[in-house]
Protein backbone atom coordinates (compact mmCIF):
# COMPACT_ATOMS: atom_id res chain seq x y z
CA UNK A 1 0.00 0.00 0.00
CA UNK A 2 1.54 3.55 -1.36
CA UNK A 3 1.50 5.90 1.92
CA UNK A 4 -0.67 8.63 1.99
CA UNK A 5 1.11 12.25 0.66
CA UNK A 6 2.66 14.32 3.62
CA UNK A 7 1.49 17.17 1.68
CA UNK A 8 -1.14 17.25 -1.02
CA UNK A 9 -1.78 20.58 -3.36
CA UNK A 10 -4.48 20.04 -6.55
CA UNK A 11 -4.30 23.41 -8.47
CA UNK A 12 -4.04 26.14 -5.27
CA UNK A 13 -4.85 29.74 -6.16
CA UNK A 14 -4.64 32.18 -3.45
CA UNK A 15 -5.04 35.68 -4.88
CA UNK A 16 -4.82 39.06 -2.74
CA UNK A 17 -7.36 41.89 -4.48
CA UNK A 18 -7.44 39.95 -7.59
CA UNK A 19 -3.68 39.41 -8.04
CA UNK A 20 -2.47 35.73 -7.59
CA UNK A 21 0.31 35.27 -5.20
CA UNK A 22 -0.05 31.53 -5.77
CA UNK A 23 -1.42 30.85 -9.04
CA UNK A 24 -2.35 26.67 -9.85
CA UNK A 25 0.15 25.27 -7.38
CA UNK A 26 0.13 21.26 -7.88
CA UNK A 27 2.13 19.36 -5.04
CA UNK A 28 2.81 16.39 -3.84
CA UNK A 29 5.44 15.47 -1.48
CA UNK A 30 5.92 11.71 0.20
CA UNK A 31 6.53 11.41 3.83
CA UNK A 32 10.34 11.44 4.45
CA UNK A 33 10.66 13.50 1.53
CA UNK A 34 12.72 16.93 2.35
CA UNK A 35 12.10 19.34 -0.53
CA UNK A 36 13.28 22.71 -0.89
CA UNK A 37 10.99 25.71 -2.96
CA UNK A 38 13.62 28.23 -4.55
CA UNK A 39 12.07 31.41 -5.55
CA UNK A 40 13.26 34.86 -5.87
CA UNK A 41 11.10 37.62 -3.57
CA UNK A 42 7.48 37.82 -4.27
CA UNK A 43 7.53 34.48 -6.26
CA UNK A 44 4.77 33.60 -3.62
CA UNK A 45 6.90 31.20 -1.56
CA UNK A 46 5.39 32.04 1.78
CA UNK A 47 2.11 32.51 0.49
CA UNK A 48 2.17 28.97 -0.52
CA UNK A 49 3.74 27.81 3.14
CA UNK A 50 1.27 29.87 4.89
CA UNK A 51 -1.40 28.07 2.15
CA UNK A 52 -0.45 24.68 3.10
CA UNK A 53 0.04 25.17 6.80
CA UNK A 54 -3.72 26.38 7.07
CA UNK A 55 -2.77 29.80 7.80
CA UNK A 56 -4.18 31.46 4.64
CA UNK A 57 -7.37 29.44 2.68
CA UNK A 58 -7.49 28.87 -0.72
CA UNK A 59 -8.95 31.20 -3.00
CA UNK A 60 -9.25 28.05 -5.57
CA UNK A 61 -8.21 24.36 -4.76
CA UNK A 62 -7.64 21.45 -2.26
CA UNK A 63 -4.95 21.17 0.39
CA UNK A 64 -4.37 17.82 2.43
CA UNK A 65 -1.81 17.00 5.05
CA UNK A 66 -1.21 13.67 6.03
CA UNK A 67 -4.96 12.88 4.62
CA UNK A 68 -6.53 15.52 6.62
CA UNK A 69 -7.88 18.98 5.25
CA UNK A 70 -6.66 22.06 7.34
CA UNK A 71 -10.06 23.58 6.85
CA UNK A 72 -11.99 20.70 7.41
CA UNK A 73 -9.64 18.83 10.15
CA UNK A 74 -8.24 22.30 11.54
CA UNK A 75 -6.69 20.97 14.82
CA UNK A 76 -5.50 17.11 13.65
CA UNK A 77 -3.07 19.37 10.59
CA UNK A 78 -1.94 21.46 13.30
CA UNK A 79 -1.28 19.05 16.15
CA UNK A 80 0.95 17.17 13.62
CA UNK A 81 3.10 20.28 11.74
CA UNK A 82 5.64 22.88 12.87
CA UNK A 83 6.91 25.92 11.71
CA UNK A 84 10.07 27.97 11.33
CA UNK A 85 9.16 31.74 10.24
CA UNK A 86 10.46 34.97 9.86
CA UNK A 87 8.54 36.14 13.07
CA UNK A 88 9.46 34.01 16.19
CA UNK A 89 6.02 33.40 17.78
CA UNK A 90 7.88 34.15 21.06
CA UNK A 91 6.63 36.37 23.94
CA UNK A 92 9.51 38.92 24.82
CA UNK A 93 8.32 39.07 28.67
CA UNK A 94 8.43 35.73 29.09
CA UNK A 95 11.69 33.46 29.86
CA UNK A 96 12.44 30.65 27.09
CA UNK A 97 11.62 28.00 29.61
CA UNK A 98 8.16 29.35 30.22
CA UNK A 99 7.82 30.48 26.51
CA UNK A 100 7.99 26.47 25.42
CA UNK A 101 6.01 25.74 28.62
CA UNK A 102 3.23 27.49 26.95
CA UNK A 103 2.98 26.10 23.55
CA UNK A 104 3.62 22.83 25.40
CA UNK A 105 0.25 23.26 26.77
CA UNK A 106 -1.17 24.26 23.62
CA UNK A 107 -0.31 21.23 22.07
CA UNK A 108 -1.67 18.98 25.30
CA UNK A 109 1.66 17.48 25.43
CA UNK A 110 2.59 15.07 28.32
CA UNK A 111 5.03 15.65 30.87
CA UNK A 112 5.93 19.31 29.14
CA UNK A 113 8.70 19.98 31.58
CA UNK A 114 10.91 17.41 30.86
CA UNK A 115 10.06 17.86 27.47
CA UNK A 116 11.18 21.73 27.96
CA UNK A 117 14.65 20.68 29.36
CA UNK A 118 15.28 18.56 26.64
CA UNK A 119 14.33 21.09 23.40
CA UNK A 120 16.40 23.41 25.36
CA UNK A 121 19.40 21.45 25.38
CA UNK A 122 19.55 20.41 21.92
CA UNK A 123 19.22 23.89 20.85
CA UNK A 124 22.14 24.76 23.44
CA UNK A 125 20.16 27.27 25.67
CA UNK A 126 19.58 25.57 29.20
CA UNK A 127 22.07 27.81 30.95
CA UNK A 128 19.57 31.12 29.34
CA UNK A 129 16.79 29.11 29.81
CA UNK A 130 15.61 30.95 32.75
CA UNK A 131 16.37 34.70 31.34
CA UNK A 132 13.71 36.77 29.33
CA UNK A 133 13.28 36.08 25.66
CA UNK A 134 13.91 39.84 25.23
CA UNK A 135 16.91 39.75 26.31
CA UNK A 136 18.58 36.94 23.81
CA UNK A 137 20.19 37.89 20.80
CA UNK A 138 18.67 37.64 17.24
CA UNK A 139 20.96 34.14 16.81
CA UNK A 140 19.58 32.84 20.14
CA UNK A 141 16.10 33.58 19.57
CA UNK A 142 16.00 32.02 16.18
CA UNK A 143 17.33 28.92 18.06
CA UNK A 144 14.86 29.09 20.62
CA UNK A 145 12.01 29.43 17.58
CA UNK A 146 13.62 26.18 16.06
CA UNK A 147 13.19 24.60 19.56
CA UNK A 148 9.33 25.77 19.56
CA UNK A 149 8.75 24.22 16.47
CA UNK A 150 9.71 21.18 16.80
CA UNK A 151 8.61 20.76 20.27
CA UNK A 152 5.68 18.49 19.64
CA UNK A 153 8.18 16.38 17.35
CA UNK A 154 6.03 17.48 14.03
CA UNK A 155 5.34 14.89 11.29
CA UNK A 156 5.25 17.93 8.95
CA UNK A 157 7.82 20.58 9.25
CA UNK A 158 7.51 23.94 6.85
CA UNK A 159 11.04 26.38 7.08
CA UNK A 160 10.65 29.79 5.71
CA UNK A 161 13.87 31.18 5.07
CA UNK A 162 15.18 29.70 8.48
CA UNK A 163 18.90 30.39 8.11
CA UNK A 164 18.29 34.53 8.10
CA UNK A 165 19.76 36.52 10.65
CA UNK A 166 21.43 33.28 12.24
CA UNK A 167 24.87 33.46 13.40
CA UNK A 168 27.66 29.97 12.27
CA UNK A 169 27.01 28.52 15.20
CA UNK A 170 22.96 28.69 15.15
CA UNK A 171 23.24 27.98 11.18
CA UNK A 172 25.52 24.30 12.14
CA UNK A 173 23.16 23.73 14.61
CA UNK A 174 19.62 24.21 12.60
CA UNK A 175 21.45 22.23 10.00
CA UNK A 176 22.63 19.14 12.39
CA UNK A 177 19.01 19.47 13.41
CA UNK A 178 17.26 19.66 10.25
CA UNK A 179 19.34 16.49 9.85
CA UNK A 180 17.89 14.48 12.61
CA UNK A 181 14.62 15.58 11.68
CA UNK A 182 15.21 14.13 8.10
CA UNK A 183 16.36 11.23 9.95
CA UNK A 184 13.61 10.58 12.04
CA UNK A 185 11.80 10.22 9.06
CA UNK A 186 9.92 13.55 9.02
CA UNK A 187 8.70 15.10 6.38
CA UNK A 188 10.53 18.64 5.53
CA UNK A 189 9.35 21.56 2.93
CA UNK A 190 11.62 24.66 2.85
CA UNK A 191 11.35 27.92 0.83
CA UNK A 192 14.20 30.13 0.62
CA UNK A 193 15.79 32.79 -2.05
CA UNK A 194 19.66 31.74 -1.01
CA UNK A 195 20.61 28.90 -3.46
CA UNK A 196 23.53 27.84 -0.66
CA UNK A 197 20.94 26.79 1.73
CA UNK A 198 19.42 23.62 1.82
CA UNK A 199 20.67 21.80 -1.10
CA UNK A 200 22.86 19.15 0.47
CA UNK A 201 20.03 18.65 2.89
CA UNK A 202 16.96 18.18 -0.07
CA UNK A 203 15.88 15.31 -1.76
CA UNK A 204 14.05 17.30 -4.35
CA UNK A 205 14.05 20.44 -4.80
CA UNK A 206 11.88 22.72 -7.11
CA UNK A 207 11.79 26.52 -8.19
CA UNK A 208 9.28 28.85 -8.26
CA UNK A 209 8.54 32.12 -9.88
CA UNK A 210 5.29 34.39 -10.41
CA UNK A 211 3.23 32.27 -7.89
CA UNK A 212 4.11 28.87 -9.83
CA UNK A 213 6.13 26.06 -9.50
CA UNK A 214 8.72 26.08 -12.92
CA UNK A 215 10.88 23.22 -11.78
CA UNK A 216 10.77 20.51 -9.50
CA UNK A 217 13.26 16.95 -9.84
CA UNK A 218 14.89 15.17 -7.22
CA UNK A 219 17.99 16.98 -5.81
CA UNK A 220 20.64 13.89 -5.95
CA UNK A 221 23.09 14.54 -8.15
CA UNK A 222 22.33 18.23 -8.24
CA UNK A 223 25.44 20.18 -8.14
CA UNK A 224 25.18 24.01 -6.64
CA UNK A 225 26.62 25.36 -9.67
CA UNK A 226 24.21 23.05 -11.93
CA UNK A 227 21.19 24.47 -9.16
CA UNK A 228 22.58 27.88 -10.02
CA UNK A 229 22.31 27.71 -13.39
CA UNK A 230 18.69 25.87 -13.96
CA UNK A 231 17.56 28.87 -11.03
CA UNK A 232 18.90 31.37 -13.59
CA UNK A 233 17.42 29.69 -16.99
CA UNK A 234 13.71 29.29 -15.36
CA UNK A 235 13.05 32.50 -13.18
CA UNK A 236 14.70 34.39 -16.16
CA UNK A 237 12.56 32.98 -18.17
CA UNK A 238 9.98 33.46 -15.92
CA UNK A 239 10.34 36.84 -15.30
CA UNK A 240 11.25 38.38 -18.98
CA UNK B 1 -12.33 20.39 28.82
CA UNK B 2 -9.76 20.67 26.32
CA UNK B 3 -11.25 23.90 25.01
CA UNK B 4 -11.27 25.14 28.46
CA UNK B 5 -7.15 23.60 29.50
CA UNK B 6 -6.07 25.54 26.84
CA UNK B 7 -8.07 28.95 27.14
CA UNK B 8 -6.83 28.58 31.25
CA UNK B 9 -2.97 28.55 29.65
CA UNK B 10 -3.86 31.86 27.42
CA UNK B 11 -5.23 33.67 30.59
CA UNK B 12 -2.20 32.27 32.85
CA UNK B 13 0.11 33.38 30.41
CA UNK B 14 -1.54 36.70 30.19
CA UNK B 15 -1.34 37.14 33.52
CA UNK B 16 2.24 36.58 33.64
CA UNK B 17 3.03 38.97 30.93
CA UNK B 18 1.07 41.35 32.88
CA UNK B 19 2.18 40.57 36.03
CA UNK B 20 5.99 41.50 34.94
CA UNK B 21 5.28 44.53 33.29
CA UNK B 22 1.93 46.26 34.97
CA UNK B 23 1.48 48.06 31.70
CA UNK B 24 -2.50 47.74 31.44
CA UNK B 25 -2.74 47.60 35.43
CA UNK B 26 -1.08 50.71 35.86
CA UNK B 27 -2.29 52.64 32.96
CA UNK B 28 -6.32 51.38 33.88
CA UNK B 29 -5.38 52.49 37.46
CA UNK B 30 -3.63 55.79 37.08
CA UNK B 31 -6.23 56.87 34.76
CA UNK B 32 -8.88 55.78 37.08
CA UNK B 33 -7.44 58.09 39.47
CA UNK B 34 -7.34 61.53 37.88
CA UNK B 35 -10.94 60.95 36.75
CA UNK B 36 -12.08 59.71 39.50
CA UNK B 37 -10.05 62.89 41.40
CA UNK B 38 -11.44 65.41 38.50
CA UNK B 39 -14.99 64.39 39.48
CA UNK B 40 -14.74 64.82 42.91
CA UNK B 41 -13.46 68.58 41.91
CA UNK B 42 -16.26 69.02 39.33
CA UNK B 43 -18.97 68.30 41.62
CA UNK B 44 -19.31 70.00 44.95
CA UNK B 45 -20.29 66.52 47.20
CA UNK B 46 -21.89 68.33 50.31
CA UNK B 47 -24.77 69.04 48.02
CA UNK B 48 -24.76 66.94 45.20
CA UNK B 49 -25.73 62.87 46.10
CA UNK B 50 -23.22 60.54 45.64
CA UNK B 51 -25.95 58.20 45.49
CA UNK B 52 -28.08 59.92 41.85
CA UNK B 53 -24.16 60.81 40.36
CA UNK B 54 -21.95 58.13 41.62
CA UNK B 55 -23.01 55.04 39.71
CA UNK B 56 -22.39 57.08 36.33
CA UNK B 57 -19.11 58.50 37.61
CA UNK B 58 -17.75 54.70 38.85
CA UNK B 59 -19.33 53.37 34.93
CA UNK B 60 -17.41 56.06 33.17
CA UNK B 61 -13.95 55.62 35.12
CA UNK B 62 -14.49 52.01 34.65
CA UNK B 63 -15.66 51.85 30.50
CA UNK B 64 -12.78 54.11 30.16
CA UNK B 65 -10.19 52.29 31.77
CA UNK B 66 -11.15 48.75 30.81
CA UNK B 67 -10.70 50.38 26.90
CA UNK B 68 -7.35 50.63 27.50
CA UNK B 69 -6.62 46.93 28.91
CA UNK B 70 -8.63 45.92 26.08
CA UNK B 71 -6.99 47.87 23.28
CA UNK B 72 -3.60 46.08 24.85
CA UNK B 73 -4.90 42.60 25.09
CA UNK B 74 -3.78 42.08 21.38
CA UNK B 75 -0.79 44.11 20.97
CA UNK B 76 1.21 41.91 23.20
CA UNK B 77 0.38 39.28 20.55
CA UNK B 78 1.77 41.35 17.42
CA UNK B 79 5.31 41.41 19.49
CA UNK B 80 6.59 38.21 17.85
CA UNK B 81 3.88 37.66 15.30
CA UNK B 82 2.43 35.79 18.64
CA UNK B 83 -1.11 35.57 17.17
CA UNK B 84 -0.44 33.03 14.30
CA UNK B 85 1.80 31.36 16.53
CA UNK B 86 -1.56 30.31 18.51
CA UNK B 87 -3.46 29.95 15.57
CA UNK B 88 -0.89 27.87 14.50
CA UNK B 89 -1.47 25.75 17.89
CA UNK B 90 -3.79 22.92 17.72
CA UNK B 91 -6.48 25.40 19.41
CA UNK B 92 -9.94 26.40 18.64
CA UNK B 93 -10.37 30.07 18.55
CA UNK B 94 -12.73 29.65 20.83
CA UNK B 95 -10.24 29.11 23.29
CA UNK B 96 -8.09 32.17 22.70
CA UNK B 97 -11.22 33.84 22.89
CA UNK B 98 -11.73 32.51 26.30
CA UNK B 99 -7.98 32.94 27.39
CA UNK B 100 -8.17 36.44 26.24
CA UNK B 101 -11.67 37.47 27.85
CA UNK B 102 -10.48 35.83 31.03
CA UNK B 103 -7.48 38.28 31.41
CA UNK B 104 -9.59 41.32 30.22
CA UNK B 105 -11.88 40.80 33.03
CA UNK B 106 -9.72 39.67 35.33
CA UNK B 107 -7.70 43.04 34.92
CA UNK B 108 -10.94 44.93 34.86
CA UNK B 109 -12.39 43.39 37.92
CA UNK B 110 -8.91 44.05 39.56
CA UNK B 111 -9.36 47.83 39.18
CA UNK B 112 -12.73 48.03 40.55
CA UNK B 113 -12.20 46.25 43.47
CA UNK B 114 -9.50 49.06 44.55
CA UNK B 115 -11.34 51.45 42.75
CA UNK B 116 -15.14 51.23 44.30
CA UNK B 117 -13.41 51.09 48.04
CA UNK B 118 -11.17 54.39 47.25
CA UNK B 119 -14.39 56.09 45.61
CA UNK B 120 -16.06 55.25 48.89
CA UNK B 121 -13.17 57.33 50.42
CA UNK B 122 -12.81 60.10 48.24
CA UNK B 123 -16.80 61.36 48.11
CA UNK B 124 -17.39 59.99 51.48
CA UNK B 125 -19.85 57.41 50.68
CA UNK B 126 -20.48 54.26 52.83
CA UNK B 127 -20.29 51.03 51.17
CA UNK B 128 -20.19 48.82 54.04
CA UNK B 129 -23.49 46.25 53.75
CA UNK B 130 -23.68 46.45 50.29
CA UNK B 131 -20.57 45.19 49.01
CA UNK B 132 -22.09 41.50 48.29
CA UNK B 133 -24.75 43.61 45.80
CA UNK B 134 -22.12 45.42 44.17
CA UNK B 135 -19.44 42.40 43.45
CA UNK B 136 -22.71 40.74 41.70
CA UNK B 137 -23.57 43.95 39.70
CA UNK B 138 -19.36 44.43 38.76
CA UNK B 139 -19.22 41.17 37.97
CA UNK B 140 -22.51 40.81 35.26
CA UNK B 141 -21.64 44.21 33.71
CA UNK B 142 -17.75 43.64 33.57
CA UNK B 143 -18.34 40.29 32.14
CA UNK B 144 -20.35 41.52 29.01
CA UNK B 145 -18.22 44.78 28.50
CA UNK B 146 -15.26 42.56 28.55
CA UNK B 147 -16.71 39.84 25.93
CA UNK B 148 -17.30 42.50 23.52
CA UNK B 149 -14.38 44.10 23.57
CA UNK B 150 -12.29 41.13 23.16
CA UNK B 151 -13.76 40.53 19.88
CA UNK B 152 -13.68 44.04 18.90
CA UNK B 153 -9.98 44.23 20.34
CA UNK B 154 -9.03 41.21 18.38
CA UNK B 155 -10.98 43.41 15.29
CA UNK B 156 -9.23 46.47 15.93
CA UNK B 157 -5.65 45.09 16.51
CA UNK B 158 -5.31 44.57 12.74
CA UNK B 159 -6.70 47.72 11.58
CA UNK B 160 -5.04 50.70 10.92
CA UNK B 161 -6.58 53.42 13.56
CA UNK B 162 -7.79 50.72 15.49
CA UNK B 163 -7.07 52.80 18.49
CA UNK B 164 -9.75 55.19 17.83
CA UNK B 165 -12.22 52.80 16.21
CA UNK B 166 -12.45 50.47 19.45
CA UNK B 167 -14.24 53.09 21.85
CA UNK B 168 -16.18 53.90 18.70
CA UNK B 169 -17.16 50.30 18.43
CA UNK B 170 -17.39 49.11 21.96
CA UNK B 171 -19.16 51.84 23.13
CA UNK B 172 -22.00 52.01 20.33
CA UNK B 173 -22.40 48.10 21.33
CA UNK B 174 -22.00 48.35 24.93
CA UNK B 175 -24.65 51.05 25.48
CA UNK B 176 -27.69 48.75 27.02
CA UNK B 177 -25.14 47.40 29.61
CA UNK B 178 -24.03 50.19 30.45
CA UNK B 179 -27.18 51.95 31.01
CA UNK B 180 -28.27 48.54 32.74
CA UNK B 181 -25.17 48.48 35.11
CA UNK B 182 -25.88 52.48 36.13
CA UNK B 183 -29.44 51.81 36.84
CA UNK B 184 -28.16 48.87 39.03
CA UNK B 185 -25.35 50.06 40.84
CA UNK B 186 -27.50 53.45 41.79
CA UNK B 187 -30.49 51.04 43.28
CA UNK B 188 -27.70 49.21 45.49
CA UNK B 189 -26.12 52.64 46.41
CA UNK B 190 -29.47 53.72 47.63
CA UNK B 191 -29.71 50.81 49.91
CA UNK B 192 -32.21 49.08 48.44
CA UNK B 193 -32.07 45.26 47.91
CA UNK B 194 -30.81 44.13 44.42
CA UNK B 195 -34.37 42.76 43.23
CA UNK B 196 -35.15 46.19 43.40
CA UNK B 197 -33.34 46.31 40.10
CA UNK B 198 -34.13 42.96 38.85
CA UNK B 199 -35.37 44.19 35.40
CA UNK B 200 -31.75 45.88 34.90
CA UNK B 201 -29.96 43.25 36.23
CA UNK B 202 -31.53 40.53 33.76
CA UNK B 203 -30.96 42.97 30.93
CA UNK B 204 -27.60 42.92 31.84
CA UNK B 205 -27.50 39.02 32.26
CA UNK B 206 -29.00 38.64 28.95
CA UNK B 207 -26.63 41.63 27.10
CA UNK B 208 -23.66 39.15 28.39
CA UNK B 209 -25.52 35.88 27.35
CA UNK B 210 -26.12 36.83 24.24
CA UNK B 211 -23.02 38.97 23.14
CA UNK B 212 -20.71 37.25 25.02
CA UNK B 213 -21.83 33.76 22.88
CA UNK B 214 -22.07 35.71 20.17
CA UNK B 215 -18.46 37.44 20.13
CA UNK B 216 -17.48 33.27 21.07
CA UNK B 217 -18.66 31.71 18.02
CA UNK B 218 -17.70 34.67 15.51
CA UNK B 219 -14.21 35.02 17.01
CA UNK B 220 -12.95 32.80 14.28
CA UNK B 221 -13.48 34.31 11.61
CA UNK B 222 -12.31 37.60 12.79
CA UNK B 223 -8.82 36.29 13.62
CA UNK B 224 -8.59 34.11 10.49
CA UNK B 225 -7.19 35.95 7.58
Amino acid sequence: MVAEPAIEARSIVRSFAAIPAVDGVDLVVRPGEFLTIFGPNGAGKTTLLRLLCGLLRPTKGEIRLMGFSPSRNELEVKARIGLIAHASFLYGGLTARENLLFYARLHGLTRPAALVDQRLAEVGLSSRAGDLVRTYSRGMQQRLTIARALLHDPEVVFLDEPYTGLDQQASRMLRALLDSIRGRGRTVMMVTHNLEEGLELSSRVAIMSRGRLVEDRPASGLTRHQLEALYASKVDAWTS
Amino acid sequence: MDLLRKAGAIWMKDLRLEWRTLDSISGMFFFSLLVLVIFNFTFDFTTADFKEIGPGVLWVTFTFAGILSLSHSFVIEKEGDCMQGLLLAPVDPGSIYIGKMLSNLTMMLGVEVILVPLSAVLFNYPIYGKMGSLAAVLGVSTLGFAGVGTLLGALTARTRRGEVLLPLLLFSICVPIIIAAVQTTKVVMRGGPLSDAKEWFMIAAAFDAVFVSASFLTFQFIVEE
